[in-house]
């Protein structure tokens, strides 16, 4: 038994991060965490799958490699060597988390945690021992969220045919043939991995555009890249007639007016993922829920019963590590008792790692309609872009979508190599509410992608240079 | 680094501050936006906060002191900080405005400044001869320049503001300096403009507000040569706002009986003559533009919104609280907030917000029993109506003499924004409204 001032349930990014600045404002802080510090993102999302993504782009990019008069040998592609660099990866960033926390003298508890009063946390421990650790001032629930299968329409995870994208982080080598159900961000990255890889992947949507959270021209410029590099694109889909066998799935696919038979070795299922709020002891200290079953909190990070706290996946989406880890960073200093800015859900970017990659910030064009906005669009396409061409990666585009009277930025849209980092000059721009004048204003380098935003700025106001 | 705490100006006429209540120490440790003291301006009492952190080191007036805004009153600073330099500067004379460094400045780009269209006061028309009249004052919500009060921030620094925030401003003529930054470090963001009182929109106001037409709040209209003449000559008539006056008696049988109607559905449904006349005016006025305006020196503000004041009597004196887009709220939201503000005007706990903006002013005195009288421009309004008590009058109907319930009501215009055939026609269909309160309806 121990006494803190804080304790998080969960080393997630929201609770680990929120449990750095809490030491860092002299608080007294612990963390429960079962499996390593970084949780999902760490070991089950963020990083291991970029890392997989940069290897099947290096495969991507040795085949226009001749182009440049550079003519590799023969190219071998091996998914388990792959797979066990993003572990290693993985592993270094947990270590790295883990430093922090040393650095901060922020106490790590191996284990699972359940509430034990208002204020008090009893852990189990891996060798299966029961502690009870007191919390002063807080105990903040950042246990994030688990992937999720879909057996309303019998696709139950069975981890070997039927898997999600835990399974397809540590597979040893590569199917022959993969059904992706759900085109969010997690299954079109997948689907751009295993496509580098050599998979033959068949994409399925419900919705009728891939990438259905994004603007519907990032959603159609991923989807016609992702039809030439051969992967089979179904939007619109019902799925229906499935059949799970020992080594193959099949099912009946519905799209585009017609109904197939489609059948994999392996079908993956990433269609979103449930919260984790079963026996945590939410309900004996009476902490509300919300419709959709994440943990209701104000803008404040507090819950309904005082000194009980919720930030990350947990606590509604977006289901994004960067918004936990700002949820994380409010809690602390709401608890410290500072001044924190509230966050502003709208300036939260999305980012997907897919190739080309997406990123987007604000309102899509859609959205500013269906709320009947005065806007005009400014776009820039990155084939007429100097540096993009020098790379070989024209695909893409910036868009920006301005408010028609005072030039505020309502929506960003960036599809591209590299999109996910440029965005955040966007995010800058729109978090303190520049317009596009000051955008503009801004001198980019020259050569340098990011000559697009400038140019999309523009031609939002009638003033393109170079198209 | 120091932060020097000055008296600021609180509302947007004071000009001078008694400091009524120190509510920190010397010695005490202070974050940007804790309260330091009480202040009683020229309207309520309102609550000093610090612009910076650190420990309050100086407290340079004493409680009870009245001084001039712009006057330095404390030293916010470090603990061990040398603040000697601060304090020698404390001896400024009263009356000494802001030190001009800090000064709030907004660097506008210069598309922004050519898109302002906000008052500009920089050259007002003074009419030349002798004696020079006072200028116009400022229209509260809009002044470019608020007299010579130093803007709120001028503790800080310039006016930390985002670039959308100060476009917008620029547009509604609003003055940032008198806007309280609810961004990052005070910053001004777009939610502070937009929530600003006067021109803006919505949410300081209350739930209540509908949302804006969409269309400009008002319009700048340049003077015209014979608009200027007419302000020239009658000014050296009759004084520095030339006003005439012009009376109607209306006739309250239909106000009354639908009071009477409306008050048997139940007790919610209750009005008073008053709230009927004061919704009437403002429809009134959301119809005839020209009255609902303002005097702004070189050009006439012809106001879109109707925010009508209602002068109340305290026991300090007047305040003229302001019932926002009264043409568009109901009688029962009109009655209470009427009721509201009345009562928390006669508590002094009125916010700055809501008793500036108003865009024309109605003054009541029917309660003591005065059957007519003229009340004094709020300048730079327009135009006020002065409304008389409702009684029993034997008036002539068809040749019949009869009882009829009456009232007198009494509009000074000044001359230099509305003619007397303009301030008539407005009474014209003012006593349509009245008399035929269902009209009210439409």
């Amino acid at each position: 038994m121990a006494s803190f001032d804080v304790i998080f349930l969960g080393g997630g990014p929201a609770g680990y991060v929120g449990a750095i600045r809490c030491a860092q404002l002299g608080l007294n802080t612990a963390v429960v965490e079962r499996e390593g510090l970084g949780g999902t993102c760490v070991f089950w999302g963020c990083i291991p799958a970029k890392a997989l993504l940069e290897a099947g782009h290096i495969a991507d990019r040795l085949k226009h490699a001749p182009e440049f008069g550079v003519t590799p040998g023969e190219v071998k592609l091996d998914f388990g060597v792959a797979m066990k660099r993003s572990r290693a990866v993985s592993t270094q960033n947990s270590k790295g988390v883990e430093f922090l926390f040393k650095k901060n003298k922020i106490t790590w508890i191996k284990g699972t945690a359940k509430l034990a009063g208002k204020s008090s946390v009893s852990v189990k421990t891996a060798d299966g021992k029961e502690e009870k650790h007191d919390a002063k001032k807080a105990v903040v629930i950042s246990t994030g969220s688990r992937v999720k299968g879909l057996p309303q329409i019998g696709l139950e995870l069975n981890k070997k045919t039927v898997i999600s994208s835990d399974e397809a982080l540590i597979l040893e080598k590569t199917p022959k043939s993969i059904i992706i159900v759900g085109a969010g961000a997690v299954g079109s990255e997948f689907a751009d991995v295993f496509n580098s890889f050599g998979s033959q992947v068949t994409l399925v949507e419900v919705m009728p555009n891939v990438l259905p959270v994004e603007d519907t021209d990032s959603s159609k410029e991923v989807e016609r890249s992702f039809r030439k590099r051969g992967i089979a694109v179904l939007t619109g889909a019902k799925i229906s007639n499935v059949k799970v066998g020992k080594d193959s799935v099949s099912m009946s696919i519905e799209a585009g007016g017609e109904k197939k038979d489609y059948k994999a070795d392996i079908v993956l299922v990433a269609a979103g993922r449930a919260p984790n709020i079963e026996d945590i002891g939410l309900k004996e200290q009476g902490v509300q829920l919300t419709e959709r079953g994440f943990i209701r909190i104000n803008e404040r990070m507090e819950t309904n019963v005082k000194g009980i706290y919720a930030i990350g996946d947990v606590a509604g989406p977006p289901m994004l590590a960067h918004k936990g880890e700002r949820e994380g960073m409010i809690a602390a200093e709401v608890i410290a008792g500072h001044h924190a800015q509230v966050l502003d859900y709208t300036n939260i970017p999305g980012a997907t790692y897919c190739h080309p990659e997406v990123a987007s910030v604000g309102l899509t064009e859609q959205q500013c309609k269906d709320r009947k906005l005065d806007y005009k669009v400014g776009r820039f396409p990155f084939s007429a872009n100097g540096r993009a061409r020098t790379s070989g990666e024209t695909e893409g585009f910036v868009k920006i979508i301005r408010g028609a009277k005072y030039g505020e930025i309502l929506g960003a849209h960036i599809v591209g190599a590299h999109a996910t980092e440029m965005i955040h000059e966007l995010v800058v721009a729109r978090t303190n509410e520049f317009t596009v004048e000051e955008v503009d204003l801004a001198v980019h380098a020259h050569p340098t992608l990011s000559e697009a935003i400038a140019e999309a700025a523009l031609d939002s106001m009638g003033k393109m240079i170079h198209a | 680094m120091a932060t020097k705490v000055f008296m600021e100006a609180l509302s947007p006429t004071m000009e001078e501050g008694k400091l009524v209540k120190w509510l920190k120490n010397e010695g005490d440790t202070v974050k940007s936006g804790d309260p330091l003291g009480e202040v009683e301006t020229d309207k309520a009492i309102m609550e000093l906060v610090a612009r910076g952190d650190g420990v309050l080191r100086k407290r340079l007036i004493n409680e009870g002191d009245s001084v001039p805004v712009g006057t330095l009153v404390g030293v916010i600073a470090g603990k061990d900080e040398n603040i000697d330099d601060l304090l020698a500067g404390a001896a400024a004379p009263a009356g000494a405005p802001a030190p001009q460094p800090e000064k709030p400045t907004v660097p506008a780009p210069a598309v922004e400044a050519q898109q302002s269209t906000g008052p500009s006061r920089g050259t007002p028309v003074p009419p030349p001869q002798p004696p020079a009249p006072p200028r116009p004052p400022a229209a509260p919500p809009a002044p470019a320049a608020p007299a010579p009060a130093p803007q709120q921030r001028a503790a800080s620094g310039a006016v930390r503001s985002s670039p959308l925030a100060r476009r917008l401003a620029s547009e509604r003529g609003l003055d940032l300096g008198t806007l309280q930054g609810s961004g990052p470090n005070g910053r001004i963001i777009r939610r502070d403009v937009e929530n600003a009182p006067a021109t803006a929109a919505a949410a300081a106001v209350g739930p209540s507000v509908l949302p804006s037409s969409g269309q400009a709040d008002f319009q700048d209209v340049p003077l015209t040569n014979i608009r200027k003449v007419i302000a020239k000559r009658l000014s050296e008539s009759i004084g520095p706002i030339p006003t005439f006056y012009l009376t109607v008696e209306l006739d309250l049988t239909r106000v009354m009986e639908m009071r009477g109607a409306m008050a048997e559905l139940g007790d919610e449904f209750k009005v008073s003559v008053n709230d009927v006349l004061l919704k009437a005016i403002a429809v009134a006025l959301s119809q005839h533009p020209e009255v609902n305006a303002h005097w702004l020196g070189d050009h006439i503000r012809y106001f879109n919104r109707v925010h009508l004041g209602m002068a109340v009597a305290t026991d300090d004196g007047l305040i003229v609280p302001v019932i926002w887009d009264a043409d568009r709220k109901g009688m029962a939201q009109i009655s209470r907030e009427a009721k509201e503000l009345a009562k928390r005007a006669r508590e002094r706990k009125l916010k700055p917000e809501e008793f500036t903006g108003s865009t024309f002013s109605v003054s009541n005195l029917g309660m003591f029993g005065i059957d007519q009288f003229t009340a004094i421009i709020n300048p730079p309004e327009a135009g006020i109506l002065a409304i008389g008590t409702g009684e029993d009058k034997l008036v002539v109907v068809d040749g019949e003499p009869v009882v009829r319930k009456r009232v007198r009501l009494t509009m000074s215009c000044d001359h230099r924004v509305i003619d007397g055939a303009v301030g008539a026609k407005f009474l014209q269909t003012l006593r349509r409204l009245v008399e035929n309160p269902l009209m009210l309806v439409f």
